[in-house]
C-alpha cells in the first residue's frame, strides 16, 4: 500500500516541455464540466418555472455587455485570481487549503489599521508596505494550519474552515469596536465599518468612471511570478515533489512537514493580498462582507485553472463575470443569486471527478508511446 | 456569577446540551460509518442543508413532521450517492468532492429556500414527550425523558451503530474495507459496493441530522442554517476515534462547551459575545490536536481503490 498512496492524485505530473495534448485535456475537460453544470442548473431552473434563457442572457450581458460590467468582472477576478494562487502553492503540496475566507479577512483587518494608523506616509511607502502588512496577516492566519499539519498531522480542511469562522466572529468584533468608523460613533448610526483609508493609500484607478484598479495588474504579474517560482526554484521544485510523492521526497532529504506548512503559510499570504486589495483598491475601508465568497470561488477557479497559475488567469476571470452576471441575473430575472454557489459546486465535483480520465488519458498515452518506442522494462 | 451554579442554570445547561447534541450525532455516527469504509465525506454540511430545507417545506406545506424525515432522508440518499459515485466510482479527491457537494447544498437550499418559501417562518415541530415513569425522576428526568422524538432516536442510534459495526459481518466488511480493500477484494468483498452502502446511509443519516434541526431543535429554515456544524461533525469523528461511544462522548463534550457559551450569554457573563461564539470553533481545533490517537484511523482513509494497483 505504502508508497504510491499519498502521492497527490489530485496533481497531474508535470512534464518539463510544454506538451499540447496535456494541455487540450486539462483545457477541455474543466470547460467542458462548467457546460454541464450550467445545463443542470437551467434544467433546475425549468423546474422551478424560471427562465433559464432569459437568466443566463441577463448573466452574460451583466458581466460582458458594457464597460462597466468587463470592468467590474476583472475586478472581481483579481481576488479569485490571487486566492486562487495561494490555493494553487498549497495544493501543489497536497495540502488543501479551504481557509480562504479567513485568510482574506486577517489580510483585510491588517491592511485597513496599517493605512490608518500611519495615515502621514506617502504613498508611494504606504502602498506597497499596505500590501506587504495584508500579505504578512493573511500567511499568520495559514501558518498556524499549515503548523498544525505539519506537526501533528491536524486536519487542514477542517481546521482551515474552524479558522474562517473564527476570523470572521474576529472581524464582527473590531468592526463593532476599535476599527468601528468614528464618524459613525459621531453621527450615532454605529454602522459596522471601519474609517475610510487615507486617499494616497488608495490603488489607482486603470479606467476613469470604473472600480478598475492597478490590483488586477499587481495580480497577473504575481501569477507569472508564482509559475516561476513553483517551475523553476528549487523551493517550487520541494514544494511539488512534497505533494507529488512525499515518501520520495523524505528519502529524497526534503523536510516535508516544513514545506507543507510554508506553502499553507503562502497561500494564506496570497489570500492576504487580495483581502488588503479589496480595502485599498475598491472599499476603500473595510465592511462586513468583504470576503463574497472570494475564498470558496477562488478554490474553483484553481481547480479550473487545472492548479496552474497560467491557467488560473483565464479561469478567474471567467468567474469574476459568473459573479458580476449573477448580480444582474437576480435583478433582472429575480433567480436568486445563490444559483452561482450551487453552480460552483456542481463545477467542482465534475472537475473532481474528471481528474481520473485525465489521469487514464495520460496513462494510455505513456504506454503508446512505450509501444512506440524501443520494449522498456 | 453565583447564579451561573445554581440548580436551575445546571439543568438549563445540561437540557441544551442534549438538545445541541442531536444533530451532531446523528451527523458524525453516519460519517463514522463512511470513514470506516475508507471515504471522508466533507460535503455533510451540504447534505444536512438540503435536507433540513426539503423537510422543512415539506412540514410548512403539509403539517407532516414523519413526510418531512422521509423527505429528508431521500434528499440524503441522492446526494450520497452523488457523493459516491464520484469518490467511489470516478476515485476523485474526497476532499475536493466534499467540498463540491458542500457548495451544491449550501447554494440549492439557498436558491430553493428563496423562491419557494422567501421569508424566515415558524412550524410546529415535533413536541416533548415524556418517557413514562423514567420522566419522573427528579432532576434527571427533565432533562433527558423530556424531548423529542429526534432527540431519542439520536442517542438511541450510537448503541445501534456500535453494534452494526463490532458484531455484525456487515461492520466487519464495512472496517475491512476501510482497513485493508486489497485483501477485503480477494476475499470477495465487493469494495465499491460495501463502500456505496456506508457512504448513502451516512449520507442518509446527515440527511437526519438537517431535519432535526429544521423540524425538531430550531423549528425554522434560513440561508445557511448549520453554519458549518456538518463540519465540526467531521472533526467529531477523528475527535471520537471512529467508534460510536467516543463520537457520543465528543458531540456531549462539544454540546456542553456550546451550551455554556449561549447560557454565559442569555447571563450576561461579563465576556463580548464575539469571542464566546467563536468557542465552539476554537473549541474544535483543540479538540483535532488532541485526537492523536491515530492508531486507529482507517488505513484506507480518503484512499480510492484499485484493483491491480499498490
Amino acid at each position: 500500500m505504502a508508497a504510491k498512496n499519498d502521492a497527490a492524485r489530485l496533481v497531474p505530473l508535470h512534464r518539463p516541455s510544454f506538451d499540447w495534448g496535456n494541455i487540450m485535456v486539462n483545457i477541455l475537460l474543466p470547460v467542458a464540466g462548467v457546460l454541464v453544470a450550467l445545463l443542470i442548473s437551467a434544467i433546475m431552473l425549468l423546474v422551478l418555472k424560471a427562465d433559464p434563457i432569459a437568466a443566463y442572457s441577463a448573466m452574460v450581458t451583466g458581466a460582458a455587455g458594457s464597460v462597466s460590467g468587463i470592468t467590474q468582472s476583472l475586478v472581481k477576478a483579481t481576488p479569485l485570481l490571487l486566492v486562487g494562487l495561494g490555493i494553487c502553492i498549497a495544493f501543489r503540496a497536497n495540502v488543501i487549503n479551504i481557509g480562504g475566507e479567513g485568510q482574506i479577512i486577517a489580510g483585510a483587518l491588517l491592511a485597513t489599521w496599517f493605512p490608518l494608523t500611519f495615515s502621514a506616509w506617502p504613498g508611494w511607502l504606504l502602498i506597497p508596505s499596505t500590501l506587504l502588512i495584508g500579505f504578512i496577516g493573511g500567511a499568520a492566519w495559514g501558518f498556524v494550519p499549515g503548523f498544525l499539519k505539519a506537526r501533528l498531522q491536524v486536519n487542514e480542511i477542517l481546521s482551515t474552515i474552524m479558522m474562517n469562522s473564527i476570523a470572521q466572529q474576529l472581524m464582527n468584533m473590531l468592526l463593532h469596536g476599535a476599527l468601528m468608523d468614528p464618524s459613525g460613533i459621531a453621527a450615532g448610526t454605529f454602522l459596522a465599518q471601519s474609517a475610510r483609508i487615507p486617499q494616497q493609500a488608495w490603488l489607482p484607478r486603470l479606467v476613469p468612471q470604473t472600480l478598475l484598479h492597478a490590483g488586477a495588474i499587481l495580480a497577473v504579474i504575481l501569477a507569472l511570478l508564482v509559475y516561476f517560482f513553483l517551475w523553476r526554484t528549487t523551493i517550487g521544485y520541494r514544494i511539488r515533489a512534497v505533494g507529488l510523492n512525499p515518501n520520495a521526497a523524505r528519502y529524497a532529504g526534503i523536510n516535508v512537514p516544513f514545506y507543507q506548512a510554508l506553502s499553507m503559510t503562502l497561500a494564506g499570504g496570497f489570500a492576504g493580498i487580495a483581502g488588503a486589495i479589496e480595502v485599498i483598491g475598491v472599499q476603500h475601508r473595510l465592511l462586513d462582507g468583504v470576503t463574497s465568497g472570494y475564498g470558496f470561488t477562488g478554490i474553483v477557479a484553481a481547480l479550473l485553472g487545472s492548479l496552474h497559475p497560467l491557467g488560473l488567469i483565464p479561469a478567474s476571470i471567467l468567474f469574476g463575470g459568473l459573479l458580476v452576471g449573477a448580480g444582474q441575473m437576480q435583478r433582472a430575472v429575480q433567480v436568486p443569486s445563490s444559483l452561482i454557489t450551487g453552480i460552483l459546486g456542481l463545477v467542482v465535483l465534475f472537475v473532481s471527478g474528471s481528474a481520473l480520465w485525465s489521469r487514464r488519458w495520460a496513462a494510455n498515452r505513456k504506454l503508446g508511446a512505450q509501444k512506440d518506442g524501443k520494449a522498456q522494462l | 456569577m453565583n447564579d451561573v451554579f445554581s440548580m436551575g442554570v445546571v439543568a438549563g445547561i445540561l437540557t441544551s446540551m442534549i438538545r445541541l447534541a442531536t444533530p451532531f450525532l446523528y451527523a458524525a455516527i453516519g460519517e463514522t460509518f463512511s470513514q470506516t469504509s475508507g471515504v471522508v465525506n466533507l460535503g455533510v454540511d451540504g447534505i444536512m442543508l438540503l435536507s433540513a430545507y426539503g423537510a422543512f417545506y415539506v412540514a410548512l406545506n403539509t403539517g407532516n413532521l414523519w413526510l418531512a424525515m422521509l423527505v429528508a432522508v431521500l434528499i440524503g440518499l441522492l446526494m450520497g450517492l452523488l457523493m459516491a459515485f464520484i469518490s467511489v466510482t470516478l476515485k476523485a479527491e474526497q476532499g475536493i468532492s466534499g467540498i463540491g457537494l458542500y457548495m451544491l447544498g449550501l447554494g440549492l437550499s439557498s436558491l430553493l429556500f428563496k423562491i419557494t418559501i422567501g421569508t424566515v417562518k415558524t412550524i410546529d415541530g415535533f413536541p416533548p414527550v415524556k418517557v413514562p415513569l423514567l420522566g419522573d425522576i427528579p432532576v434527571i428526568g427533565p432533562i433527558l425523558f423530556h424531548n423529542s422524538l429526534p432527540v431519542y432516536g439520536a442517542f438511541l442510534l450510537v448503541p445501534i451503530a456500535w453494534w452494526i459495526l463490532e458484531k455484525t459481518t456487515l461492520g466487519l466488511n464495512i472496517k475491512a474495507v476501510g482497513q485493508n480493500p486489497a485483501a477485503a477484494d480477494s476475499l470477495g468483498i465487493s469494495v465499491d459496493g460495501i463502500r456505496y452502502f456506508s457512504v448513502c446511509l451516512g449520507s442518509a443519516l446527515a440527511g437526519l441530522a438537517g431535519a432535526s434541526l429544521s423540524i425538531a431543535i430550531v423549528d425554522l429554515f434560513q440561508d445557511n442554517l448549520t453554519a458549518g456544524q456538518g463540519f465540526i461533525a467531521v472533526a467529531l469523528v477523528y475527535f471520537g476515534g471512529w467508534s460510536p461511544w467516543g463520537v457520543m462522548g465528543g458531540s456531549l463534550l462539544f454540546s456542553i462547551v456550546n451550551s455554556l457559551q449561549l447560557w454565559m450569554q442569555v447571563l450576561g457573563v461579563k465576556i463580548p459575545s464575539d469571542v464566546a461564539v467563536m468557542l465552539p470553533y476554537l473549541f474544535t481545533i483543540a479538540a483535532l490536536m488532541v485526537a492523536v490517537n491515530r492508531v486507529r484511523q482507517p488505513a484506507a482513509l480518503n484512499k480510492p481503490f484499485e484493483r491491480g494497483e499498490n
